[in-house]
């Protein structure tokens, strides 16, 4: 746990450095007769992001140096596992959905997940990626008129479109 | 009684058909999506809200406000019949909840808190009409520096009050505040924090995003984390003769309901507090002044009607300053504070002369909400007991699929998708580290806001920062603000004398 916490906070220190970098890109001194330039906002606030985030860092290590408090483990091996397997397949499906479109990630993301993850029976699994496509279709493309990604699967929507529209 | 007239124009708005079915669409939704362990009202907000571009932005808000109401209302059923809070807020709940489903006595339980929650949600929507316009008039003479002070003091009760490490309460306002800076200068209109040119930050970080990629995927992998083993469901089956026995016990809690009634509303109006401690409080209140105080815990009745009264009061407390004020009161009417500006309905005390159909017609539709999620809880009861069993990973899968089509949808940018993922791992991680994230989404959300009102009373004061303090009410807001932000000094220092001599004992919550 303290580990994490000196990590995060040294993580955040770095953003801080970051934000402030990129916000020097607009005056961040004080116009006479006028407040504030336009990069002062996010330049100070992230000032007080790096210096609190240096706080805890300080904290945490100077609570390393004496240690005090138990040894708690972050995650358990089985909760990393699961959470490993979550979000590994939540950014697969994003990044599948620039090259095979929407439909086609969302019924591979369900597959796999329902599958290793929930070990549900494959006709729980059968139905439920059937149904989700088609309720996505008819109420985002259908009834919103709000066209997801289709990637390289395109070319088969068009019959479908020329049906609905 | 212009109020009254006011209330009935509302009525008309409230009770034609389309909002009628949107507030039964959306109260049922809401009491489905409490009573899942893991997801509240502010998951639920945050997940369907761009699922409610179907409907004119009028009926959006009242299906949204009808979802955080069911939600109060459904979190009672898996604190009680699971002995797992269905949300946050009905932790408390579960206290007496449950031992009274082990004893048998479930269908009372369930009773208590619907009758508890009907009581809590009809004084607190009487008490929100009668104080929202005299409130919305006093907001009128506010110009842009009594807003900066009012978020401001809005924040410090984050610091003051929010009971987090006072260092990681900072970071996390201060993160969302920044965060909200991405895109154009609201001044000068150059684009700033843009990260190499990315195109997608021009229009900056949509509060949805931000929402969805922390209540959203953040809360399913906090809620996989969390329940790794099957939990029980205890059977519950209502009869006529289980409805009038609750009803007549009920005769008892008569004082938990009132004193949670009032508690949660006042609670439900601070920013940093809301439903959850105003339900913990209500709880303790009914404790104390029991005739029967040694019952708590065991399965009293009260127990149940108190946490539920406040939560449902509470809820509706923190519409009050989101709609007159603009300062939302919980993390979830910030995401309504945030659809209603994406709609171009600036919430404030405005509102009230420019939209008053909108208004009186949102703020009836409470009472209609309120009636509906009575009925459907206690019609629907078997249905509830029943989606309970659900496997968890089905509802896991399908929130995750809503959460990247839902973030997809508003801007139709696959760059708000991949942020979404960014923002639920980053959210994840700062709340497995006790990084308080209701700051976060509020200080994106009222960013603009802040931001804005700041310069602009700078400009018209010719750069003189003297006019934060000069000005009488932004004055006494900046005063009070200071105070606050200075209290977990002051206790840490009375601490420190105090028990100079015996080592720490830990941090006290506040």
């Amino acid at each position: 746990m303290r580990a994490a916490e000196i990590v995060m906070a040294a993580a955040l220190m770095a953003l801080s450095i970051y934000f402030m970098v990129h916000a020097t890109v607009l005056p961040i001194g004080w116009a006479r007769g006028q407040g504030p330039g336009g990069g002062a906002f996010p330049f100070w606030l992230s000032l007080v992001m790096l210096l609190c985030a240096g706080g805890i860092l300080v904290r945490e290590l100077m609570a390393a140096y004496a240690d005090r408090g138990g040894h708690r483990g972050f995650v358990s091996r089985g909760a990393l596992r699961d959470i490993l397997i979550v979000a590994g397949s939540l950014l697969a499906t994003i990044a599948s959905i620039h090259v095979v479109g929407a439909y086609v990630a969302i019924v591979g993301f369900l597959v796999f997940y329902l599958r290793v993850m929930g070990r549900a029976r494959w006709r729980t699994i059968a139905a439920l990626a059937v149904a989700t496509p088609v309720v996505v279709f008819f109420f985002f493309e259908v009834a919103l008129r709000i066209l997801l990604p289709k990637g390289i699967t395109e070319p088969l929507f068009i019959p479908l479109y020329a049906q609905f529209f | 009684m212009d109020v009254l007239t006011l209330l009935a124009e509302g009525f008309v708005v409230s009770l034609s058909p389309l909002n009628l079915a949107v507030v039964i669409v959306g109260v049922t939704v809401g009491l489905f999506i409490g009573a899942m362990p893991g997801l509240g009202s502010v998951n639920g907000v945050a997940i369907l809200l761009p699922m409610t571009f179907l409907v004119p932005p009028a009926s959006a808000i009242i299906f949204l406000a009808a979802i955080y109401y069911g939600a109060m209302y459904g979190g009672a059923i898996s604190s009680i019949l699971l002995g797992i809070p269905g949300a946050s807020t009905a932790v408390a709940t579960t206290f007496d909840g449950r031992p009274l489903a082990q004893k048998g006595k479930a269908g009372l339980a369930l009773i208590a808190a619907a009758a508890g929650s009907f009581v809590g949600g009809t004084i607190s929507v009487i008490l929100f009409t009668l104080f929202a316009v005299p409130l919305a008039d006093v907001a009128l003479a506010f110009g842009p520096a009594e807003e900066f002070a009012l978020v401001l003091l809005a924040f410090t009760t984050f610091v003051a009050l929010g009971g987090d490490d006072v260092l990681k309460t900072i970071i996390t306002i201060v993160l969302g505040l920044v965060l909200s800076t991405v895109g154009l200068d609201l001044i000068s209109g150059q684009p700033r924090l843009i990260f190499g040119d990315l195109p997608g930050f021009y229009s900056g970080i949509s509060f949805l995003v931000l929402a969805i990629g922390i209540y959203g995927v953040g809360e399913i992998l906090w809620t996989i984390e969390q329940t790794r083993h099957k939990p029980h469901v205890t059977p519950a089956r209502i009869g006529v003769r289980d409805l009038l026995a609750g009803l007549r016990s009920l005769g008892g809690s008569v004082k938990a309901m009132l004193s949670g009634s009032f508690l949660g509303y006042f609670v439900g109006m601070l920013p940093a507090a809301g439903a959850t401690p105003a339900s913990l409080m209500a709880y303790g209140v009914a404790k104390t002044t029991s005739k029967h105080p040694e019952e708590f815990g065991k399965g009293a009745v009260e127990g149940v009607v108190a946490p539920e009264t406040a939560n449902n009061a509470a809820s509706t407390g923190s519409l009050l300053p989101m709609l007159t004020l603009g300062i939302p009161g919980s993390p979830t009417t910030a995401l309504l504070l945030g659809g209603m500006v994406m709609w171009g309905l600036m919430p404030g005390p405005m509102l009230f002369l420019e939209e008053p159909e909108f208004v009186w017609g949102l703020i009836s539709s409470l009472y209609t909400a309120n009636f509906f999620a009575v009925a459907i809880n206690l019609a629907l009861i078997p249905l509830f007991v029943w989606s309970l069993r659900m496997p968890l990973h089905v509802l896991c899968a399908m929130v995750i699929v809503l959460c990247i089509v839902g973030g997809y949808a508003p801007d139709q940018r696959m760059h708000d998708v991949w942020l979404i993922a960014v923002f639920g791992i980053a959210g994840y991680l700062l709340r497995k580290l006790d990084y308080p994230l209701a700051p976060l989404v509020l200080a994106l959300v009222l960013g603009p806001l802040m931001e804005k009102s700041m310069r602009q009373a700078l400009i018209s004061a010719q750069g003189d920062p003297m006019t934060f303090i000069e000005r009488p009410i932004s004055g006494t807001f900046v005063a009070i603000a200071v105070v606050l932000f200075l209290l977990p000094l002051v206790r840490r220092l009375r601490r420190r004398l105090a028990g100079s001599g015996t080592p720490a004992s830990g941090r006290t919550s506040a």
